[in-house]
C-alpha cells in the first residue's frame, strides 16, 4: 500500500468508504508528517486536537453511513480563512491572539462535508505577495529544489503555505484565495494544481478581506479531481456576502473526463512578450500540442489590454486594501501600541502590526484615492479594468477557453527580488487579467524546467463557465504526465 | 418678514442650509440583523459586522430601502432606482471599520421639497437637496474613567437617513420651522420617530452670512451636535452674528466645524475633526449597486398616508376651519385623527376650538401625550353635543370637561350626577324675568329709555336667578322681547 | 509621479500609520518608482468607458428586516485588548 498521505482525495475517499482505512489514521499519518516537514513553515498554527477529535467524528459518522463528500478528508486552511475559536492570523503581527467567534462560509462548508482541518497555512502577510516572504511567521519554503542544488525557493504566494504543504504531501488538499494570482502562481511553483473560480463562485464572507472586488477562494490539491471535488463543497450562494451568486453549482467531477474535442483555444498574443523565458514558452507550445492531440483547435486571439492589468491591479487592489485593513487599528482585536492619544496608539499600532509590503501597499492605496487624485488613479484604473474584461468577453464570442503560461518563470531563491516591489509584482503578470475580469483560471502542473523545477500552465474561460477549466485542466493533466514530488 | 441682522456697516441676511440624521424605524440594523432598540446594555446589540471584525460583510436591511424611498416620495423627491454605496474613510474610535457606509455622488432620493408654514400664514417651499442611507457610528463615552475614553457598538451601523436641505433658509425661525414640519412628515410616514433627546433626530446646521440684497455664497461653518428644535435656532442666531462681527471687523471666516455648547450659548471651533479631512470616499466593493424597478417604487406609493399638506388643505376645505387651526391640528397625525373623530357629524369649528383650547390647552399644561389623555375623543364629541342640543351652556361644558379631566368620566354621568341640566323651559325663564323686571323697574325704565348696554346687568341678574342653568341664548332672547316698550 | 517627503508624511497620517523622519526619503523613493511604473495606464484612451466599480455585475441582494444577531457582547468584546465593563477602551479622545 502507498503511503497515506500519498493518497489524492479521490483515492481516499474510495479507501474510506471501502473501510480500507480510518479518517484518524490518515489525520494522524499527515500530522506525523506535518511534524517531520516542519523545516518548510507550511503552517503558522497546526491543529492536532481539532484535526483528531474531528477524524473520530468522521470514523463515527461513517458507522451510521451518514457521511459528507470530504468526509474523513484531512485538509489545510490558508490562514486568511477564520475559524471558530481557532488562532487566525492573516500572517499578521497585528491580528496577533485573534481567535475569531465565528467560521468562515467556506471552511464551515468544508467541515459540514467531513473535512478535517490540519491547521491553518502560512501565507504573505494579508495575501499581500508572491513568494510567501512578507509572512511575519517567516517565509515558506517550496519542497522543490533545483537538481544538485540546496538553495530554498519560494513557494509563489500569497497562498505558499498552502502549495508547500500540498506540495510536499502534509494534507490532501489545501483551501487558497486569490486576488491576483495567489493561488495559481504557487500552484505552479509547487507543481500541483489550483483553481480559482469565478468571482462570487465561493462566499468571501469569513475570509480576511484584502481587496473585495478581486478576492476569490479556491482549491489546491494535486491533482485536477481533487480540485473539482473540493471546489464543489466550497462554492454556493451565501446570503451573508452580497457579491456571492445565485448561479447554479454544476457536478464539476461529472464533466472532467469529456475532453476538448472540438474546443476551441484561444493563444492570446499579448502573452508572449519579448524575451519570455524560453522553457516556459516552450511549455506553452507543447500543451497548445496536447490539447489539439485531444481534439481541440488552437485560435490565435488578442487580449489587447494586457500589459495594463498589472499596474491597474496595483491602484485597485491596494485602495481597496487601504480601506480594508482601517479596521486593524488595535480597538477590538489583535495587537495594540500603546499611546498617548487615540491617534498615537493607532499610528504606532499599526507601525509596528503592519509589514513593509502592506504599509507600502496601504500608503499607494490612500494616494489613489486621496482628494485630487481619485480621477487620475483609481478612475482610471476602474475605466481600464472595464476594458481588460471586454477583452476577455470578446475572445470568449470566438473561443471555449484560453491557454497561458501561469507564471514567467520557476520558483526562485528566497531573498531574490525582494529589493525591488515592481520586479516581484512581475510574477503575476499572466494571472492578474484574469482577476480584473472575474473570470474563472486554473494552474495545471505541466512540465519541468531543465534543472527539475515545476513549469504551470493557466486555462482560462468565460465567467460561469468552470466546467470546460476542468475539461481542458484535465486533459493537460493527463497529457503531461507531470512527475509529483515523492510520488515516484 | 425678513431676518436681516444689523450691523456697523449695514444689514446682514443669514444662509443656512440644514443636514438631519434621522434613525430609520426598523428592527435590526441597515447592515446587519443586530437589534436597534435603544438603551441596552452595552455591546449586546453588536454583530460581528457592527464591530468591524475581520471577514465581516455588510448586506442590506430591504425594509430599510423602502423606508429611504417612502421618506423620499414623503418629500416629493426624485427617486433613484440605481444608487451606489460608498466608503467614507476616517479613523475614529467608535467607527470600527475604519469607514462608514454611506452614499456619495449617487443617492437613493434627490432633489425635493418642504413647504414651511410660517407663523404669519404665509408659506415657503424649501429645496431638499438628497436623502442618503448611511451607517451610525457607535458611541464614545469620555466620563467614565479618567484616562480612558469607553466604546460602546450598540449604535454601530443603525440605519440614518442624512436628510439635506439645499441653502434655502434665511432665518433661525424658518430652520425651526423646517425642522418641525420634517419631523412630522417623517412622523407621518413611520420612518423616523423624530426624538431628538434620544438622538434619533440630529441636526447639522451649515451657516454663512451676505450683506442684505447680495447673492454672493460666503464661507460657511457647520454647527454639529445640536440637539433640539430651540437649539438648532439659538446656535444659528449665535453662529450668524459671530460671522457678522469677523466680517465687519476686518476678519475672514473659515470653513470649519463647530460645536454648540447650549450651557454657554456658544459655538466653538472643533479641533478633534480639524485634522486632515479628506475621505476618500469610493464605491463600496462589498455592495454591488442598489437597484430597484418602479413596480417597488409604486407599491410604496400606493401605501403613503395622507401627509400633513394634503390634510391641512382638506380640513380647510371641508372643516371650513382658518389656516391657523388647520396648520395646528395637523402638525401630528394623533392630533388630526383625535380631532377627526370629534369633529364628525359636528360642528367642525365649534370641534376644532374644544381641540385646540382646552383640549391641547389641558395636555400641555399636565404634560401629557395625546395618546394617553383623560378626556377621549368620543367623550368630547359627547360633550360638544350636549352643547349642541343645549343641555349645557358654553360655561357649563368648561366645568364638564374639568370633571371630564380629574374623573375622564363621560360627559352624560357628569351631567347627570351633578345636575347641570341647563334651563331650557321658557315658562321658568319667563317667572324670573318676571320677577326681575318687578323688582328693578328704574333699570328697566333706563332701559326702555335707550340704555341698551343694561342688557348684560338683566342676563346677569336672570343667571343668578336660575343657578346659571338658563340657556344664555334663550335668556337674551326672552328678555329682550319682555323689555321691550 | 514622484512623491516628496511632505506628501508621504502626510498619507501617512490619513493612513494612520506612524513613519520615523529617517524611513520618508527612501518609502517616498519606493513609492514614486511604483507610481511611476501605474503611470503607464494614462496612455490608454477611455473617454468612452463606464468604469468597473466592482467584481460582479449582479445587483445588490435584500435582508429582511429581522432581528437574528447580537446579543453576544461577551464575544464581541473576548478579542479585545483593553475591555472593561462591557466596553472597549482607548487613550481619552478630548473633542
Ligand atoms: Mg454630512
Ligand atoms: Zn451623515
Amino acid at each position: 500500500m502507498t503511503s497515506l498521505t500519498a493518497l489524492t482525495i479521490a483515492d481516499a475517499r474510495d479507501q474510506l468508504a471501502a473501510g480500507k482505512v480510518s479518517a484518524v489514521e490518515l489525520a494522524d499519518a499527515h500530522l506525523a508528517a506535518m511534524e517531520k516537514a516542519a523545516d518548510l513553515n507550511a503552517f503558522i498554527t497546526t491543529t492536532p486536537d481539532v484535526a483528531r477529535d474531528r477524524a473520530k467524528a468522521s470514523d463515527t459518522r461513517r458507522k451510521k453511513g451518514d457521511v459528507g463528500a470530504l468526509d474523513g478528508i484531512p485538509l489545510g486552511i490558508k490562514d486568511l480563512f477564520c475559524t471558530e475559536g481557532v488562532l487566525t492570523t492573516a500572517a499578521s503581527h497585528i491580528l496577533d491572539g485573534f481567535k475569531p467567534p465565528y467560521e468562515s462560509t467556506v471552511t464551515a462548508k468544508l467541515r459540514d462535508a467531513g473535512a478535517v482541518m490540519l491547521g491553518k497555512l502560512n501565507l504573505d502577510e494579508f495575501a499581500m505577495g508572491s513568494a510567501t516572504i512578507t509572512s511575519y511567521y517567516g517565509p515558506t519554503k517550496n519542497p522543490w529544489k533545483a537538481k544538485g542544488s540546496s538553495v530554498d525557493l519560494v513557494p509563489g504566494g500569497s497562498s505558499g503555505g498552502s502549495a508547500a504543504a500540498v506540495a510536499a504531501s502534509l494534507c490532501m488538499g489545501a483551501t487558497g484565495t486569490d486576488t491576483g494570482g495567489s493561488i495559481r502562481q504557487p500552484a505552479a511553483f509547487t507543481g500541483i494544481v489550483g483553481v480559482k473560480p469565478t468571482y462570487g463562485r465561493c462566499s468571501r464572507w469569513g475570509i480576511v478581506a484584502f481587496a473585495s472586488s478581486l478576492d476569490q477562494a479556491g482549491p489546491m490539491t494535486r491533482t485536477v479531481r481533487d480540485s473539482a471535488i473540493m471546489l464543489q463543497v466550497m462554492c454556493g450562494h451565501d446570503p451573508k456576502d452580497s457579491t456571492s451568486s445565485a448561479h447554479v453549482v454544476p457536478d464539476f467531477e461529472a464533466v472532467l473526463k469529456q475532453g476538448v474535442k472540438g474546443l476551441k483555444i484561444g493563444i492570446p498574443k499579448e502573452y508572449r512578450p519579448d524575451g519570455l523565458n524560453a522553457e516556459v514558452s516552450a511549455l506553452w507550445d507543447r500543451g497548445m500540442g496536447w490539447l489539439k492531440e485531444a481534439g481541440a483547435v488552437a485560435v490565435d486571439i488578442s487580449l489587447p489590454h494586457t500589459k495594463y492589468a498589472l499596474p491597474t491591479y496595483y491602484i485597485v487592489a491596494p485602495a481597496e486594501a487601504s480601506s480594508n485593513l482601517a479596521r486593524y487599528d488595535g480597538v477590538r482585536f489583535g495587537l495594540r501600541e500603546p499611546g498617548k492619544s487615540l491617534d498615537e496608539m493607532y499610528a504606532k499600532t499599526r507601525a509596528a502590526g503592519f509589514g513593509a509590503e502592506v504599509k507600502r501597499r496601504i500608503l499607494i492605496g490612500t494616494y489613489v484615492l486621496s482628494a485630487g487624485y481619485y480621477d487620475a488613479y483609481y478612475l482610471k484604473a476602474q475605466k481600464v479594468r472595464a476594458l481588460i474584461a471586454r477583452d476577455f468577453d470578446q475572445a470568449f464570442e470566438k473561443v471555449d477557453a484560453i491557454l497561458t503560461p501561469t507564471a514567467p518563470s520557476a520558483p526562485f531563491g528566497i531573498g531574490e527580488r525582494m529589493d525591488d516591489p515592481v520586479a516581484m509584482y512581475l510574477n503575476d503578470v499572466f494571472t492578474v487579467p484574469a482577476s480584473l475580469a472575474g473570470i474563472p483560471g486554473a494552474s495545471v502542473p505541466a512540465g519541468l524546467t531543465a534543472t527539475g523545477l515545476p513549469l504551470g500552465l493557466q486555462v482560462l474561460t468565460k465567467r460561469w463557465d468552470e466546467e470546460t477549466l476542468f475539461r481542458v485542466s484535465q486533459v493537460i493533466e493527463d497529457a503531461a504526465a507531470f512527475p509529483r514530488l515523492g510520488a515516484s | 418678514m425678513s431676518y436681516l441682522i444689523k450691523g456697523d456697516t449695514g444689514n446682514w441676511e443669514v444662509v443656512i442650509g440644514l443636514e438631519v440624521h434621522a434613525q430609520v424605524v426598523s428592527q435590526a440594523k441597515l447592515f446587519s440583523g443586530a437589534s436597534v432598540a435603544f438603551g441596552a446594555a452595552p455591546n449586546t446589540q453588536v454583530s460581528c459586522v457592527d464591530a468591524g471584525m475581520p471577514g465581516m460583510l455588510p448586506v442590506i436591511n430591504g425594509f430599510c430601502v423602502a423606508q429611504a424611498v417612502k421618506t423620499g416620495l414623503g418629500l416629493k423627491a426624485r427617486i433613484n432606482r440605481h444608487s451606489v454605496f460608498a466608503r467614507k474613510n476616517y479613523f475614529y474610535a467608535d467607527l470600527p471599520q475604519g469607514y462608514q457606509i454611506s452614499q456619495y455622488d449617487q443617492p437613493i432620493v434627490g432633489e425635493g421639497t418642504i413647504v414651511l408654514d410660517m407663523p404669519d400664514g404665509s408659506t415657503r417651499t424649501i429645496g431638499i437637496e438628497r436623502l442618503h442611507l448611511e451607517q451610525d457610528a457607535g458611541k464614545s463615552i469620555h466620563d467614565m474613567h479618567p484616562q480612558k475614553t469607553f466604546i460602546d457598538l450598540n449604535r454601530s451601523g443603525v440605519a440614518l437617513m442624512e436628510i439635506v436641505s439645499k441653502p434655502d433658509l434665511r432665518s433661525p425661525e424658518e430652520a425651526g420651522q423646517y425642522l418641525r414640519k420634517l419631523r412630522s412628515i417623517l412622523r407621518y410616514l413611520g420612518t423616523c420617530d423624530g426624538n431628538m433627546e434620544e438622538g434619533s433626530m440630529r441636526c447639522d446646521a451649515n451657516v454663512s452670512v451676505r450683506p442684505a440684497g447680495s447673492n454672493e455664497l460666503r464661507t460657511r461653518c457647520e454647527i454639529k451636535n445640536v440637539n433640539s428644535v430651540r437649539f438648532v435656532m439659538q446656535a444659528i442666531e449665535h453662529e450668524a452674528r459671530r460671522h457678522v462681527d469677523v466680517y465687519e471687523s476686518g476678519g475672514t471666516i473659515v470653513q470649519e466645524t463647530r460645536l454648540y455648547d447650549s450651557n454657554r450659548d456658544e459655538t466653538r471651533s472643533m479641533r478633534s475633526k480639524e485634522m486632515a479631512h479628506d475621505y476618500r470616499y469610493f464605491p463600496d466593493p462589498d455592495l454591488p449597486p442598489l437597484i430597484f424597478d418602479q413596480a417597488f417604487i409604486d407599491k410604496i406609493k400606493a401605501s403613503l398616508p395622507e401627509l400633513p399638506d394634503d390634510k391641512k388643505e382638506r380640513f380647510i376645505r371641508d372643516y371650513a376651519l382658518s389656516t391657523y387651526d388647520a396648520d395646528v391640528l395637523v402638525a401630528e397625525q394623533e392630533n388630526a385623527l383625535y380631532f377627526e373623530t370629534v369633529a364628525k357629524g359636528r360642528d367642525a369649528k365649534l370641534a376644532a376650538n374644544w381641540v385646540i383650547s382646552n383640549l391641547f390647552g389641558m395636555l400641555n399644561k399636565q404634560g401629557v401625550a395625546i395618546a394617553d389623555s383623560p378626556v377621549k375623543a368620543k367623550d368630547l364629541g359627547a360633550l360638544i353635543d350636549l352643547i349642541a342640543d343645549n343641555t349645557l351652556s358654553g360655561r357649563m361644558a368648561k366645568e364638564v370637561f374639568e370633571v371630564m379631566v380629574e374623573t375622564g368620566k363621560a360627559p352624560a354621568m357628569i351631567v347627570e350626577e351633578r345636575g347641570l341640566k341647563q334651563v331650557t323651559d321658557t315658562g321658568a325663564i319667563d317667572a324670573a324675568i318676571d320677577q326681575i323686571i318687578a323688582a328693578n323697574p328704574d333699570k328697566v325704565a333706563e332701559y326702555r329709555s335707550g340704555k341698551d348696554k343694561l342688557m348684560g346687568w338683566f342676563v346677569g341678574q336672570l343667571m343668578k336667578a336660575t343657578q346659571g342653568k338658563a340657556n344664555p341664548g334663550l335668556c337674551g332672547e326672552l328678555l329682550k322681547k319682555k323689555l321691550a316698550p | 509621479m514622484s512623491l516628496d517627503k511632505a506628501t508621504v508624511r502626510r498619507i501617512a497620517t490619513l493612513a494612520r500609520i506612524d513613519v520615523q523622519e529617517a524611513e520618508l526619503e527612501p518609502l517616498a523613493g519606493e513609492l514614486s518608482a511604483i507610481l511611476g511604473w501605474i503611470e503607464q495606464l494614462q496612455e490608454v484612451d477611455t473617454s468612452a468607458v463606464a468604469p468597473m466599480t466592482g467584481g460582479t455585475d449582479a445587483a445588490l441582494p435584500w435582508r429582511s428586516d429581522v432581528v437574528d444577531d447580537g446579543g453576544q457582547p461577551e464575544k464581541v468584546v473576548a478579542n479585545a485588548p483593553d475591555p472593561q465593563d462591557g466596553f472597549f477602551t482607548v487613550p481619552k479622545v478630548v473633542e
